[in-house]
C-alpha cells in the first residue's frame, strides 16, 4: 500500500471519530449548561468543552469571552475551528476521496452523503433544533462509517489502518476528557448520593457515551473513582484509555502480520497498554490521576508520531 | 366548568402567572404550524423509543402510545418546595401507618381508624402481618396523584403505595423535549429529573436486608412484555443496570431467593418487584400464578429478601383508607397534613350513603379498589343510565365505594388540532423512600385529559402526558 493512502486512511479514521466525540461533548455540555444553577448549570461549562475538545486556544483567538451561543458555533461549524464538526467530516471526506479506491462504495458513501448533508447547514446554525439536527447526523455518520467499515471492507491494511486512526483518536479524546474533568473524580470523603458533583459526573459519561453503560458495568450509584476507573482501566469500555491501548496493538499487530515486519510504533504501543496491565485505580490515584493522564496523552501522541514514521506516511 | 377552572398558566384571569411567562410569549411567537410539526415529531421519537403501552381488552391496539403534549407544566421552586413537604410527610405517614397496622396497630386501639375497615378489607393482607420489611419500610415507591384547584388549592386525589407506574415517561418526556423543542431549555433553568435511576438504585440498596453484607444484588420482577407496562419495567431495569427477571427466572431455596444465569444460581437480595402481591408467591396468594416464585414471601420473612414495594401496601390504596388519611397524618406526624384530602364520603357509612345517592349528579363515585380509571362514575358528565346503575350498586354494596365531590382540576394550555386550548391536568410525583429518609425527583407526571372538559386524565381513558418543569424562582 502506499504510504500516502495508509496516512489517508488513518486520518479519514480519526476524523470520523473526532466528530462524534465533539458532538457528544457539545450535546452533554448542552444539558449541563441548561441546569439551574443550584445544581451546577454554569456557562463555565463551555470553556471545560472547549479544552476537552483541543480547541480553547483557536477560540480565545476568535473571541475575547466564553459564551454558549459562541461555543456551541465554534465547536459546531465554526470555520476557524479545524476540528469542529463540520471540519472533522470536511477533512474526512478530503482523506477518503485521496484514495477513494482503497474504500467501499459504501463506506465512500457514508462519509460523501454525511459531507453533502453537512452543506446545507452552511457555517451557522439558525436555531436549537437545526444544531439537534446537525448532532444527529454527525452521530449517524459515525454509526453509519462503522458499520460500512465493519461490513463491507476486507480485513487487509486499509481497514486496519482505519481502525487504528480511530483507536488512537479515541484515546487521545478521553484523555482529554480526563485532563480537564480529572478533579472532579479524585476521591474524597464526604458521603456520596444528593451531592451537585452528581451532574458533573454525569455529564463525563455522557460525552464518553457511557452513562448506561457505568450501572450495567458496576451496578452501584455514580462514584467519582468508579468513573476514572471506566474511562481508564475498564476494558469493557471501548473508550477507555486501556480498551483503545489495547486496541491499537491489536490493529497494529493485524499489520504486522500482513507486512511481516514490527517497527518502533509497535513497542511503544506495547509499552502503553502494559502500563494498564494489572492496574489498579487505587495506584493512579497515588501516582496522580493528572500526571497519569497527562502522561498518556504525551506517550499516545508520540505512538501517533511513531506511526507515521514506520510506515512512512 | 371551564370558565371556573383554575389555570395553570393565567390563574384565574387573563394575566400570564410568573412561571409561564416565557412558556407563554414562545406560544404567542410561535406559529401554530411549527407547534402541530413538533408535535408529529415527538409522536415519532416515541415509537421509535418503544415507550407503548398495551391496553387490556383492546385487542387492536396491542401497542399503543400515550399522547404527548409538547407544552410544558410548569411549577415554580416555591410551589414544589411546599409540595415536597407535604408529599414527604405523607409518604412516611404511610409507612408508618403499614407497619403499624401489620404490627401493633396502635391507631386502630386508639379508635382512629375503624378496626373492620382494616382486619376485614380484602386488601389487608394477613401473610405480611407480624413480618416488618428491612428497615421498616413498606412503600419504597410511591406514586401520590395530585390535582390543583386554586392557586395555593392542592389536594392529594389519591395515593398509589403498591405498584405506581408512569416514571418512565416522567424520564422520557423530559429526554424528548430536550431534543424537540431545545429553544425552551434556552430560555429555563428547568430542575434536571435524570437522576431518578441514581436515587432508586441508592433507595432500593440501602433497604437490603441488613444481614447482606456484600453489595446487594438488585433485581427487577416483570409479569412478561404482555404486561402494559413492560416498556417501563424494561426502561427501568436498563436505567439501574440490573437485571429484569420473570418468574421462571427465580427460584427460592432454603429461604433465599437465587435468579438462574449461566454462571449459576445468582443469589438476590432487593427484588423491585412489578408483580401484584396477588401473583407473587402462589404458596401464599393464588395458587395458579405463573407470575411469581414460589417461597419468595417466606424469604422475606426469614430475613434473606427485601421485597419492593413490600406486600400487603395495597390497604393504603384503597379509598376509604385515604378519607382517613389526615387523621393518618395527624396521629403518626403529631402535624397537621401539609396537603389536604379531598373531602370524601364513605359510602359504608349509612348516612353518607343516603347523602351520595341524593347528590349522584355533582359526585365522582369511585370503587375503594378501583384504578386506572375503571369503574368510575363522574356525576355530572353520566347519563341517566349510567348513574342508575351505580345507584343500584351502591345499595347493594356500598363498602365498595366512596364519593368524592367534583373537583374542578385545575387547565394547562395544551396543544390541540384547533390550537392551544385549556385541558385538565393533575400530577403524579414519585416519592422514594429509602433507609435513609424520603426524596423526590422534582416533578413527576402530569397527566392531562385530552378531551374538552374531561376530569380522567388516565392514559387507559385517552389522557396524555406532559413534561413536568419545576422552575427556580
Amino acid at each position: 500500500m502506499l504510504s500516502r493512502t495508509a496516512s489517508a486512511l488513518f486520518w479519514t479514521g480519526r476524523y470520523v471519530e473526532r466528530a462524534d466525540f465533539v458532538s457528544r461533548l457539545i450535546d452533554a455540555t448542552m444539558r449541563l449548561a441548561a441546569l439551574p444553577s443550584s445544581y451546577g448549570g454554569d456557562v463555565a461549562a463551555w470553556s471545560g468543552a472547549l479544552s476537552a475538545a483541543g480547541v480553547a486556544d483557536d477560540y480565545a483567538g476568535e473571541h475575547p469571552e466564553i459564551a454558549e451561543q459562541l461555543a456551541l458555533q465554534f465547536l459546531s461549524l465554526g470555520a476557524a475551528n479545524p476540528s469542529s464538526m463540520r471540519g472533522c467530516v470536511e477533512r474526512a471526506r478530503n482523506n477518503a476521496r485521496a484514495v477513494r479506491t482503497a474504500l467501499t462504495v459504501e463506506v465512500w458513501e457514508a462519509i460523501n452523503s454525511a459531507w453533502l448533508e453537512m452543506q446545507h447547514f452552511g457555517t451557522r446554525f439558525d436555531s436549537r433544533l437545526t444544531l439537534n439536527k446537525l448532532l444527529d447526523a454527525v452521530k449517524s455518520t459515525a454509526l453509519a462509517f462503522d458499520g460500512a467499515t465493519h461490513r463491507t471492507m476486507l480485513r487487509d491494511d486499509a481497514y486496519w489502518f482505519i481502525r487504528l486512526g480511530a483507536a488512537i483518536e479515541r484515546a487521545d479524546n478521553t484523555a482529554r476528557l480526563l485532563d480537564v474533568k480529572y478533579h472532579l473524580l479524585l476521591p474524597r470523603d464526604e458521603p456520596v448520593g444528593g451531592s451537585l458533583d452528581y451532574f458533573q459526573w454525569t455529564t463525563i459519561l455522557r460525552t464518553v457515551s457511557a452513562l448506561t453503560a457505568y450501572r450495567h458495568v458496576y451496578r452501584d450509584s455514580v462514584k467519582p473513582w468508579l468513573v476514572a476507573d471506566l474511562l481508564i482501566l475498564n476494558r469493557r469500555m471501548p473508550r477507555s484509555l486501556a480498551a483503545c491501548a489495547q486496541d491499537t496493538v491489536s490493529y497494529l499487530d493485524q499489520l504486522a502480520s500482513l507486512t511481516g515486519r514490527r517497527g518502533p510504533a509497535h513497542r511503544q504501543a506495547v509499552a502503553i497498554a502494559g502500563r494498564f496491565a494489572n492496574a489498579r485505580i487505587e495506584a493512579l490515584f497515588a501516582k496522580g490521576l493528572h500526571e497519569v493522564v497527562q502522561d498518556f496523552m504525551v506517550e499516545n501522541n508520540r505512538l501517533g508520531m511513531l506511526i507515521g514514521e514506520q510506515y512512512l506516511f | 366548568m371551564e370558565a371556573s377552572a383554575f389555570d395553570e398558566m393565567h390563574g384565574d384571569g387573563s394575566a400570564t402567572r410568573d412561571a409561564y411567562a416565557r412558556v407563554a410569549q414562545w406560544l404567542a411567537e410561535t406559529p401554530d404550524d411549527y407547534l402541530q410539526t413538533r408535535r408529529a415529531q415527538a409522536e415519532l421519537f416515541f415509537r421509535r423509543i418503544g415507550i407503548t403501552f398495551a391496553v387490556y381488552g383492546d385487542a387492536e391496539a396491542d401497542e399503543r402510545l400515550i399522547p404527548f403534549d409538547i407544552v410544558p407544566r410548569i411549577l415554580s421552586r416555591a410551589e414544589w418546595r411546599r409540595l415536597e413537604a407535604g408529599l414527604v410527610q405523607r409518604v412516611q405517614a404511610l409507612n408508618a401507618f403499614l407497619r403499624d397496622i401489620y404490627g401493633p396497630r396502635e391507631i386502630l386501639r386508639a379508635g382512629i381508624v375503624p378496626e373492620e375497615l382494616i382486619l376485614r378489607n380484602p386488601q389487608f393482607c394477613l401473610p405480611a402481618i407480624g413480618i416488618e420489611p428491612a428497615h421498616g419500610v413498606y412503600t419504597h415507591i410511591a406514586g401520590i396523584d395530585i390535582v390543583r384547584t386554586g392557586h395555593d388549592q392542592f389536594y392529594v386525589l389519591e395515593d398509589n403505595a403498591r405498584t405506581p407506574s408512569g416514571v418512565s415517561y416522567m424520564l422520557e418526556n423530559r429526554e424528548v423535549m430536550l431534543r424537540l423543542l431545545p429553544e425552551l431549555f434556552d430560555r429555563h433553568r428547568v430542575a434536571p429529573v435524570d437522576d431518578y435511576p441514581e436515587e432508586l438504585l441508592a433507595t432500593l440498596r440501602s433497604v437490603a436486608p441488613p444481614r447482606c453484607k456484600d453489595a446487594p444484588t438488585v433485581a427487577v420482577l416483570t409479569p412478561g412484555f404482555h404486561n402494559s407496562a413492560y416498556y417501563e419495567h424494561s426502561f427501568i431495569a436498563d436505567k439501574l443496570g440490573v437485571e429484569l427477571v420473570e418468574g421462571i427466572d427465580l427460584a427460592v431455596s432454603d429461604d433465599v431467593l437465587y435468579m438462574r444465569t449461566t454462571e449459576g444460581p445468582r443469589r438476590v437480595d432487593v427484588l423491585y418487584r412489578r408483580v401484584d402481591d396477588a401473583f407473587l408467591d402462589p404458596l401464599v396468594f393464588r395458587p395458579e400464578s405463573m407470575l411469581g416464585v414460589p417461597g419468595i414471601v417466606a424469604a422475606q420473612a426469614a430475613g434473606n429478601l427485601t421485597i419492593a414495594n413490600a406486600i400487603g401496601t395495597g390497604i393504603a390504596d384503597d379509598k376509604a383508607v385515604y378519607s382517613y388519611m389526615p387523621e393518618i397524618v395527624r396521629f403518626y406526624s403529631g402535624e397537621a397534613p401539609l396537603i389536604e384530602n379531598v373531602p370524601t364520603w364513605r359510602c359504608r357509612e349509612p348516612e353518607a350513603l343516603s347523602y351520595v345517592l341524593d347528590h349522584l349528579a355533582e359526585l365522582v363515585v369511585k370503587e375503594v379498589d378501583g384504578s386506572g380509571g375503571y369503574g368510575m362514575l363522574v356525576g355530572p358528565h353520566a347519563s341517566t343510565a349510567e348513574r342508575d346503575e351505580f345507584r343500584a350498586k351502591l345499595k347493594a354494596t356500598p363498602d365498595k365505594f366512596i364519593a368524592q365531590p367534583t373537583l374542578a382540576l385545575s387547565t394547562c394550555p395544551t396543544l390541540a388540532d384547533s390550537g392551544i386550548v385549556p385541558r385538565h391536568v393533575d400530577l403524579r410525583p414519585f416519592v422514594l423512600t429509602g433507609a435513609k429518609g424520603t426524596c423526590i425527583v422534582p416533578g413527576g407526571l402530569t397527566r392531562v385529559a385530552l378531551k374538552a372538559g374531561s376530569l380522567v386524565v388516565n392514559s387507559s381513558q385517552g389522557g396524555g402526558t406532559k413534561d413536568t418543569w419545576v422552575l427556580d424562582d
